[in-house]
């Protein structure tokens, strides 16, 4: 996928600016946030399985060559085929191959992220390939030439008015007699439209949530039952999935899956949760001919024994972009590339250089919430000042930003310097402030007050009032 | 590709440093249940109950039958109640060949996987866990994956002696009882529904709209 992370700034203000997707965003209070409270508040046992998900991560991860080995040998027994790609080029590369070998016309595509990342679709349409979405939120956005906005809900920025004229232009050749109007009607005729697509398909491409180690069976997620379709009606079924998805067992798998619904919708699990193992055996009456695993790395081992290696724990269940302010300010798009909210901007910067990605680990406001909700126990905040770090070691930062804290530092670094100023400049604000409390309009930060007040201090130093309250 | 598995390997192996085999081997052989939620640990009539809850609120329905011999008429009857022909599609199982569909004469089934053109699909499972309200069901010969997805309307057949409690027991038992695993694990919770409009719920995105679940008590 092309990136405009390197736009930040100016994809945020049209973000903003855009009162349709405002209204999107209000919605995912309710949807999100309120559900998952309630999913936490009905299983005691919620938090003690978060550390539980971390630690079986953690030693995963520790052991990450042993476990991938051991999946590999799994799924061969079974009858599949292992795939390993450095990059995105190799990735798709693998999957061309796989689809010309059969001849395929059309390709189903349960949600994946990672063909996302590798930028899967326009590569296979490029190559006489048609890739069909069919997760509802992923076919629309398709419909619409438009990437995902969201982990979990890619649509969640339309309408149904947007998802109608879409439907009426795709599906109706822009006749609007025949446009529908409510939610059911709308999903009926997606439903109808993609089952014919899921029948004439010849690759069925999903992702996977989990690759167990012990069985060489990959596991996934949905609610819609489109990735059931897609990998069951065609001949050959190919998984994409990044390395650091693999687990030890079914136990463990279990125990991250009890904690990922309720995590990302607030359901107690999901719809469909789907364990696949080599292609059809003798005897089955359906299922693919062949089945392959396309294991990328993508950056990922590099990850390994750094400051990041902790955002390999992550199970994209959006709880960090449903609870970020910044996320719920100006939606995924604006982040630039596949990834958005925090968890994006810890891994993004990772994936496609802190030159392109370096605004984003500054979307945040550090309030934490992020890892709070976290199911996955993965330290955000911490992450993104590190980057943060990196960003002003390089002299990536914003030349205005970096003499700021040159100044800042060179003051900070002289106490009697500092409390002179600090005392000069709690004055000047009182005097701003002058009795109601709040700045509405500074000098040199109107960027700040454009859009909230400067909460005004009341004319002493935090310095001076503790030493007024020791004597 | 053998250069590129080589090479990541290699990176990964870097970057850890020493890996240490005996854990992992330790680990996948123990294969042991980590904590497990308190909600599923109870006897078998609350499971049955807990088990119907969960499966109530996200949408499927339930019923219980003391006997095998009630079944095809129980099926009949539910098929009425929702104005669906009398005809299904019927996984070619042999538990439910043996049921005594005299009792419902006017019921046509067909045995087979189903290519989408059935209103319904009935098959039975391998079991159910209570704590979340969730079916699970195995693929091979005898259970084609296509009849839990493809129909409207999918009617699953359980004998409740199968209902365990947690996800673990159901692990443990299919470890005891299939030394291959099945090619498909389906754990189904509920129709299949979507909120990529609006976050509006709406049932039968792509799967069956109506899941429908028959209790059998008894030694079947």
């Amino acid at each position: 996928m092309h990136s405009t992370a390197h736009d930040f700034p100016a994809n945020a203000r049209a973000a903003i600016a855009d009162a349709q997707l405002q209204k999107a965003l209000a919605r995912l209070k309710g949807h999100f946030i309120d559900k998952r409270a309630q999913a936490r508040a009905k299983l005691p046992e919620f938090d003690a399985l978060r550390d539980q998900a971390k630690a079986i991560k953690d030693h995963t991860l520790a052991h990450l060559d042993l476990y991938l080995e051991r999946f590999e040998a799994k799924v061969v027994e079974t009858g599949g085929m292992v795939h390993w790609c450095r990059d995105a080029a190799e990735a798709r590369a693998v999957v061309l191959g796989i689809c010309r070998a059969v001849n395929a016309r059309t390709v189903t595509k349960g949600k994946t992220m990672i063909a996302e990342e590798i930028g899967l679709n326009p590569f296979l349409e490029a190559n006489g390939i048609q890739p069909v979405e069919t997760d509802l939120g992923e076919y629309i956005i398709q419909l619409a030439h438009e990437p995902p906005s969201h982990i979990i809900a890619p649509a969640v920025h339309k309408n149904k008015e947007q998802i109608s004229d879409l439907f009426v232009a795709h599906h109706h050749a822009g006749d609007r007699s025949k446009r529908l109007d409510g939610i059911p009607e709308l999903v009926t005729e997606a439903r109808e439209v993609l089952r014919r697509r899921f029948l004439e398909a010849d690759v069925g491409i999903t992702g996977a949530n989990f690759l167990i180690a012990e069985t060489g069976q990959t596991v996934i997620v949905t609610n819609e039952g489109n990735g059931d379709l897609t990998q069951t009606l065609p001949g050959v079924h190919v998984v994409l999935a990044s390395l650091e998805k693999v687990v030890p067992t079914l136990e463990d798998a279990t125990t991250i899956l009890r904690v990922l619904a309720r995590s990302a919708t607030g359901q107690e699990f999901s719809t469909y949760t789907t364990f696949s193992a080599g292609p059809r055996r003798p005897g089955d009456l359906d299922g693919p001919a062949a089945f392959h695993v396309v294991l990328l790395d993508n950056g990922r081992s590099e990850l390994l024994g750094t400051e990041l290696q902790d955002i390999l724990r992550c199970i994209r269940c959006g709880a960090c972009l449903n609870h970020c302010p910044v996320y719920g300010t100006v939606g995924g798009h604006a982040y630039g590339w596949v990834y958005p909210g925090p968890m994006g901007a810890v891994l993004s910067p990772a994936l496609i250089g802190l030159a392109e990605a370096h605004h984003l680990p500054n979307a945040s406001t550090l309030c934490g919430r992020c890892e709070e909700v976290c199911p996955m126990r993965i330290p955000l905040p911490r992450m993104l000042r590190h980057w943060r770090e990196r960003e002003f070691a390089t002299g990536l930062a914003p030349a205005a930003a970096r003499r700021g804290l040159g100044l800042w530092c060179f003051v900070a670094a002289r106490p009697r310097l500092y409390r002179s100023v600090a005392a000069l400049a709690a004055r000047i604000l009182a005097t701003l402030g002058s009795g109601r409390g709040r700045i509405a309009r500074l000098p040199l930060a109107g960027g700040w007050t454009a859009s909230r007040d400067l909460p005004a201090p009341e004319g002493r130093t935090f310095h001076s009032l503790w030493a007024a309250g020791r004597r | 590709m053998s250069a590129s598995r080589d090479d990541i390997l290699g990176r990964v192996r870097k970057a850890l440093g020493r890996t240490d085999p005996a854990a992992v081997e330790d680990r996948l052989a123990r294969h042991a249940p980590n904590l497990v939620p308190a909600r599923g640990l109870v006897g078998h009539e609350d499971r049955v109950a807990l088990f119907r809850a969960m499966a109530g609120e996200v949408g499927g329905t339930s019923e219980r039958l003391a006997s095998m011999a009630e079944l095809p008429a129980a099926i009949a009857r539910y098929l009425a109640s929702q104005n669906l022909p009398a005809e299904a599609a019927i996984a070619p199982d042999p538990f439910l060949d043996a049921l005594p569909w005299g009792g419902a004469p006017m019921l046509k089934l067909r045995r087979g996987r189903t290519e989408g053109d059935d209103l319904v699909g009935i098959t039975g499972a391998f079991g159910a866990v209570a704590e979340t309200g969730t079916l699970v069901i195995l693929s091979g010969p005898a259970n084609p994956t296509t009849l839990n997805f493809l129909s409207e309307t999918h009617v699953v057949v359980l004998p409740t002696r199968h209902v365990a409690g947690t996800y673990e027991e159901i692990w443990a038992r299919l470890r005891a009882e299939h030394a291959v695993i099945p090619r498909t694990v389906n754990l189904i919770t509920g129709p299949s529904r979507t909120a990529d409009i609006e976050q509006t719920i709406q049932r039968g995105a792509h799967g069956p709209r109506r899941l429908h679940i028959v209790l059998v008590d008894g030694d079947a």
